[in-house]
């Protein structure tokens, strides 16, 4: 996957809380595969009136935020259903980074294993952060993974917390199934003694 | 190896454990410093959805490691209509002969279009007794909860991770926090497992259970029949929960006896053994605990587009003035003019277009049985479809002589799948149209674009339908 290691750019605001996958792409542009661009499916009915034109209210239509590389989320972003197409979405749209107060947990564990960071920090720093956005002149934002910090327009910093192990992955672009298949004799065992004391488990008919 | 042993030695040192600690433990390979588990998968359930996951494992030269262990199931894109030919749109058929395609090169046992035994994955999963208690079970699908029912861990992947189980049979993954709900007392007339999941979810909220894995007890849920355990645990993920799951007893053991996986001869009495042991121990600690009273929940049905947003059938639709924090009262201002409701509205006020009673969580024998007492000798004043969860629950139902009774009311009796709860198949809510539906999700566009979805019980949509508006069931009865 694509490494993450540092973002200074333009961050846009998205003030809804529980936006699900559903909305981040709907259904039925899931069909398409992983080397259709998904940029074009993102927020796709969120984006749009019931005509099908552009909304000028919805941030990522707007001049200033079109080229946004993060989004500054509200609780329980990513939420729904599993679906991954919601994360290619995203990175293909040039989005490499959410901050929001909480996420989906499959959907976060969905974005670090496509070089897209979740960055969880508490609901009163994401208002400031959309405040700073707000009043600030530039709504560019500095984000370090190595260092774990966000660097805001106002010149405020937030440090954030991530798992050690998806915090390399996501460094160093790596791909884990490579890193599991070195502990391969490991898996054999444990589930050969698996079987061996629960036959029915080790198989199916 | 070291983690099952020291399992085995703290549980001999008599230490309560919980149930999902128990099912962990047997199940964890090894252990990185930072606590995150290599954990060993004993079931793998694919769906059509899981052609990413293939396309990488092929992109990566690598091969299925246990396809022994691994199912196959279509169900998101089959036709309720037309499932001989699979899907009469080309691009949706394709998407099934994808599968067909991936478990065919891979050696994976498929379920697939014309087989007798082809539903819904998790309908079917239990059914076939392929799940079974104290398991490890993942499937791309975030309704893999569901399978908690049966007392063994269960949840839901992404793309990248079932490509990683393909491959490897294993997962990591970092120890969830730990929720007890406990639910105690009879439960109400008309009121049914899908009230009181959308109770719970209500009450601890859409993120309520977010990197948590639920255990759902109390003398409740113990009364509950597999069919409503089932309907709990399919929607713990709407409540932003990892995994939801019950410890097995007499019914579990009752239900999953001869079913075409199940252990059989001296298998199954060992396996019997095994599963008692599958309880939470007395005294053992949950990172948090929920009390509910089970009279305090009514009939329900969700008003707006996230499951939280859930009312007893006695209520009204919310009033933004009422919501003193500007930018909440503004959200609910917009969920109310996309769902084309008024502050204020009786609950039972509101007339819906179609009614679908289907998907995941509601549509086992118990859930059309149900449905069929409401349907019976009464017509349809909308239009409203059936879809069993599995090819086996429809021959069941006709068998009983429900669909008689569905069609003469004038409800479609519809072949098995996802359908109208995903809208993948071709099966949706037209935009602007309101479905009384017995599904998961009331997320916008969910069923269809700018589809409105109000959640409730079996019971409760087929009042719908027969009535032309939302029903409190007990009216009815």
């Amino acid at each position: 996957m694509q490494a993450f290691r540092k973002l200074d750019t333009v961050a846009a605001s998205l003030t809804l809380a529980n936006i699900d996958t559903d909305q981040i792409i709907p259904a039925r542009f899931m069909r398409a595969p992983r080397s259709t661009d998904h940029g074009q499916f993102l927020f796709h009915d969120m984006r749009r009136g019931p005509d099908g034109e552009p909304r000028d209210d919805f941030v990522l239509n707007t001049t200033e935020f079109a080229k946004a590389g993060v989004l500054v989320a509200d609780t329980n972003f990513g939420c729904g259903s599993s679906r991954e197409a919601a994360v290619y979405a995203l990175h293909d749209a040039g989005i490499r980074c959410v901050i929001a107060p909480s996420f989906g947990d499959i959907f976060y564990s969905n974005a670090t294993k496509n070089g897209l960071l979740p960055v969880v920090l508490d609901r009163e720093t994401v208002k400031t952060i959309w405040r700073a956005l707000e009043t600030a002149n530039s709504a560019r934002i500095e984000i370090d993974l190595e260092a774990q910090t966000v660097h805001l327009p106002d010149g405020a910093t937030h440090g954030f917390e991530i798992d050690p192990f998806k915090k390399k992955c996501l460094l160093e672009g790596l791909d884990d199934i490579d890193l599991t298949l070195r502990h391969s004799d490991e898996i054999d065992d444990h589930q050969r003694v698996s079987t061996k004391a629960r036959p029915w488990i080790g198989t199916i008919g | 190896m070291s983690q099952s042993n020291r399992t085995q030695k703290s549980e001999a040192a008599g230490q309560p454990t919980t149930l999902f600690e128990k099912i962990w433990r047997r199940h964890a390979i090894l252990e990185r410093e930072d606590g995150t588990t290599l954990l060993s998968i004993d079931r793998h359930l694919c769906h059509e959805g899981s052609f990413h996951a293939f396309d990488k494992l092929k992109a990566q030269g690598r091969s299925v490691r246990r396809p022994d262990l691994t199912v196959a199931i279509a169900d998101h894109y089959v036709s309720t209509n037309a499932p001989a030919t699979g899907n009469e749109d080309p691009s949706r058929r394709e998407v099934i002969e994808r599968l067909t395609a991936n478990t065919k090169a891979t050696g994976i046992r498929l379920y697939g279009i014309g087989d007798p035994e082809q539903g819904i994955v998790h309908v079917v999963g239990p059914e076939q007794g392929i799940t079974l208690p104290g398991i490890v079970l993942v499937c791309g699908d975030s309704h893999t909860a569901t399978h908690g029912a049966l007392g063994c861990l269960a949840f839901g992947i992404g793309a990248s991770e079932v490509a990683h189980v393909l491959a490897t049979q294993t997962l990591w993954q970092k120890k969830p926090r730990s929720l007890r709900i406990t639910v105690d007392g009879p439960l109400g007339p008309g009121v049914v497992a899908k009230d009181v999941i959308l109770h719970l979810i209500s009450v601890i909220g859409a993120n309520g259970a977010t990197g948590t894995m639920i255990e759902y007890a109390g003398s409740t849920i113990r009364a509950l029949s597999m069919e409503g355990r089932m309907t709990v645990c399919n929607m713990s993920i709407e409540a932003g929960g990892r995994a939801g799951m019950i410890a097995p007893d007499e019914k579990t053991f009752a239900y999953l006896k001869g079913r075409r996986f199940s252990p059989d001869g001296d298998d199954w009495d060992r396996a019997v053994a095994d599963w008692r042991t599958l309880v939470t121990d007395t005294g053992a600690r949950f990172d948090r605990e929920v009390h509910v009273d089970a009279a305090d929940i009514a009939p329900s049905v969700t008003w707006g587009t996230s499951p939280e947003e859930t009312l007893a059938i006695t209520g009204r639709v919310p009033d933004p003035a009422d919501q003193p924090d500007a930018s909440r009262r503004s959200a609910l201002e917009a969920t109310l003019a996309y769902m084309g409701l008024k502050p204020g509205v009786a609950l039972t006020d509101i007339a819906v277009d179609r009614v679908f009673i289907g998907s995941c969580t509601n549509a086992r024998i118990e859930d059309l049985r149900a449905a069929a007492v409401i349907a019976k000798g009464r017509k349809v004043a909308v239009p409203a479809i059936i879809v069993p969860g599995s090819t086996l629950i429809k021959f069941q139902a006709e068998a009983e002589g429900l669909d008689r009774i569905f069609i003469e009311a004038g409800f479609e009796w519809r072949a098995t799948g996802c359908s109208m709860c995903v809208g993948m198949n071709g099966d949706i809510t037209p935009p602007q149209e309101r479905c009384a539906s017995t599904s998961n999700r009331n997320f916008k566009g969910r069923q269809g674009p700018g589809s409105r979805t109000h959640l409730m019980s079996p019971a409760m949509a087929a009042a719908a339908a027969v009535t032309g508006r939302i029903t409190d069931v007990r009216d009815l009865a």
